[in-house]
């Protein structure tokens, strides 16, 4: 008797996973067709021309979206590349150097901290510390200096990411086996030639794991990069230039949008930002098992 | 004794508060084989692991006394040189999965960041794999990955990667026991003929495997060195009553 209510109820949990495995993925392509259909005035009145297009003027009802394609990809990338040196040092301090420890705990608790930050509290510090800080820069560089612009966004950005790939990767180094570790040493290594030379090539996919979930945290963050990024739909010519992120246009024009076809035209950046994060994470999954069959 | 390589003097290791060795004193002969053997911790890994200063790594160890090589004082010579001139195989064999054969075998001067022309690095691979019987086995792949062989093949690796360095000493911890017989006494062959060349010490759970290959024999016993004798004295007439109780198979 107890034994077919447990089959009963083996069989009643499975049924459970499975409609909810089942249900994320009908989510998902809801999702994606319920953006399509919306965004479908836009791409009938833009054309494909739409994805090429220089200028955003939604008076003259010129929609291009190049400037926020670019303005997304440079800031992601560029934040993504200014926190890679502190987020190492902050994996291997936690993973390798201190793996346990009350200090180790207030670190990792800290670091983990920064995750918590709502974005717009990001954005406004900012905006107030890291703006004021470039415009001197600038000004100094005899530049226009606002201050605001993909710099400034990508600094701050790059703070924001350091959580996710930290966490991630301080996991997979504090698991690096210490029969390699051993190795190294009994061969007369040092603890920095341990590290550049066993610990991070053993554990590259790991970390490139990491980067690849702060460089999707990058793709769509909003609030802090609408307030520090400068709002210039326009290409930006160097790093300095004020400029403008796909999630950024939607959250601050999406209330102001008249017509059918502006309103449209933000939903199908949502859609292509959409398309887009999907893509580069794909193909960072590809180089992360490519990375990893190689070894 | 002959020529005496290392010598330890009144060497105590702990672990906290634990004290795991309690003042060996023991010379240890050149270019020869000697055996620890003892039931499990008995302490032989552990004055295994001091000699290169692997205990270093451990922060709650603490090691006292001396042991010489050369009469020189190892605790005070530089860590990184000492475990160059002496050698290490491990429980398990450890070959660094990243790398390919010929990568392991040249990972000492690679991780040390010594530069080797090309010549130099084929020699040193050929020399070092013929010298563990391996080369005939992988001469043709020699840039495929370690782990792609079999374990005792990639046991013979980790020693071709210890004799690359050209070490005087040659440590192995228990180097046989994750390993088949036939692997096992592939092994044991060529500790015999590596002590032409290399002072080899072998911490070994295998009674047999310390009478077959061994020249000199140490029995340790909680922590202490209760017997250090001829392997064959150690075997045939051992003097100490615990001695004789763990090599007929009364415990351990």
């Amino acid at each position: 008797m107890k034994n077919r209510w447990l089959v009963l109820e083996n069989k009643i949990f499975v049924r459970w996973l499975s409609f909810v495995s089942i249900l994320t993925m009908i989510l998902l392509l809801i999702f994606f067709i319920t953006l399509t259909v919306s965004s479908w005035p836009a791409i009938k009145a833009n054309g494909i021309g739409f994805l090429w297009g220089k200028t955003w003027d939604p008076v003259a009802n010129h929609f291009g979206m190049l400037p926020f394609l670019a303005g997304t990809i440079i800031t992601s990338f560029l934040s993504l590349l200014i926190s890679i040196p502190f987020s190492i040092a902050a994996a291997l301090f936690l993973g390798e150097y201190f793996p346990k420890g009350a200090i180790t705990d207030i670190f990792r608790n800290a670091i983990e901290i920064l995750a918590a930050i709502p974005t717009v509290v990001y954005g406004f510090w900012g905006l107030y510390t890291i703006a004021p800080l470039v415009g001197k820069f600038e000004l100094k560089m005899h530049m226009p200096a606002p201050g605001v612009g993909i710099l400034t966004a990508s600094i701050v950005l790059s703070i924001m990411l350091i959580p996710y790939s930290v966490s991630l990767m301080r996991q997979v180094i504090s698991m690096t086996p210490t029969t390699l570790k051993e190795a190294a040493y009994a061969l007369g290594s040092t603890r920095s030639e341990v590290i550049t030379r066993i610990i991070l090539p053993s554990n590259i996919s790991g970390i490139s794991a990491g980067f690849l979930l702060s460089l999707g945290r990058a793709l769509g963050e909003t609030m802090a990069v609408t307030i520090l990024i400068g709002n210039s739909p326009e290409l930006p010519r160097n790093i300095f230039s004020p400029a403008y992120t796909m999630a950024s246009v939607i959250a601050n024009e999406f209330t102001e949008a008249i017509g059918d076809v502006y309103l449209s035209s933000l939903i199908e950046i949502g859609l292509m930002l959409f398309i887009i994060t999907t893509i580069i994470n794909l193909l960072g999954r590809l180089v992360i098992k490519k990375i990893s069959y190689s070894l | 004794m002959e020529s005496a390589i290392l010598r330890t003097e009144n060497l105590k290791v702990s672990f906290g508060n634990t004290l795991v060795l309690k003042g060996i004193n023991m010379d240890i002969p050149e270019k020869r084989v000697t055996a620890f053997m003892g039931p499990s911790g008995c302490g032989k890994t552990t004055i295994l692991r001091a000699i290169n200063r692997m205990h270093d790594l451990t922060p709650e160890a603490k090691v006292e006394g001396k042991i010489r090589l050369h009469y020189e004082d190892v605790y005070e010579m530089d860590a990184m040189q000492l475990r160059r001139n002496v050698g290490m195989v491990f429980q398990r064999p450890n070959p660094f999965p990243t790398m390919s054969i010929r990568e392991n075998v040249l990972s000492g001067f690679m991780l040390n960041g010594i530069k080797l022309k090309k010549l130099e690095k084929e020699e040193i691979t050929e020399d070092a794999l013929k010298k563990v019987a391996l080369w005939d086995e992988v001469k043709d792949k020699l840039h495929v990955r370690s782990t792609s062989l079999s374990g005792g093949q990639q046991q013979r690796l980790c020693l071709a990667r210890a004799i690359a360095m050209k070490p005087e000493v040659i440590l192995l911890d228990e180097p046989t026991s994750a390993l088949d017989p036939l692997s096992t006494s592939k092994i044991e062959d060529l500790l015999y003929e590596l002590k032409a060349n290399y002072t080899l010490v072998i911490v070994t759970h295998n009674m047999q495997q310390a009478a077959r290959i061994s020249d000199m024999t140490a029995f340790f016993y909680l922590g202490e060195l209760l017997e250090y004798d001829d392997t064959k004295k150690v075997f045939t007439n051992p003097k100490n009553e615990k001695t004789q109780n763990y090599i007929t198979g009364r415990f351990g």
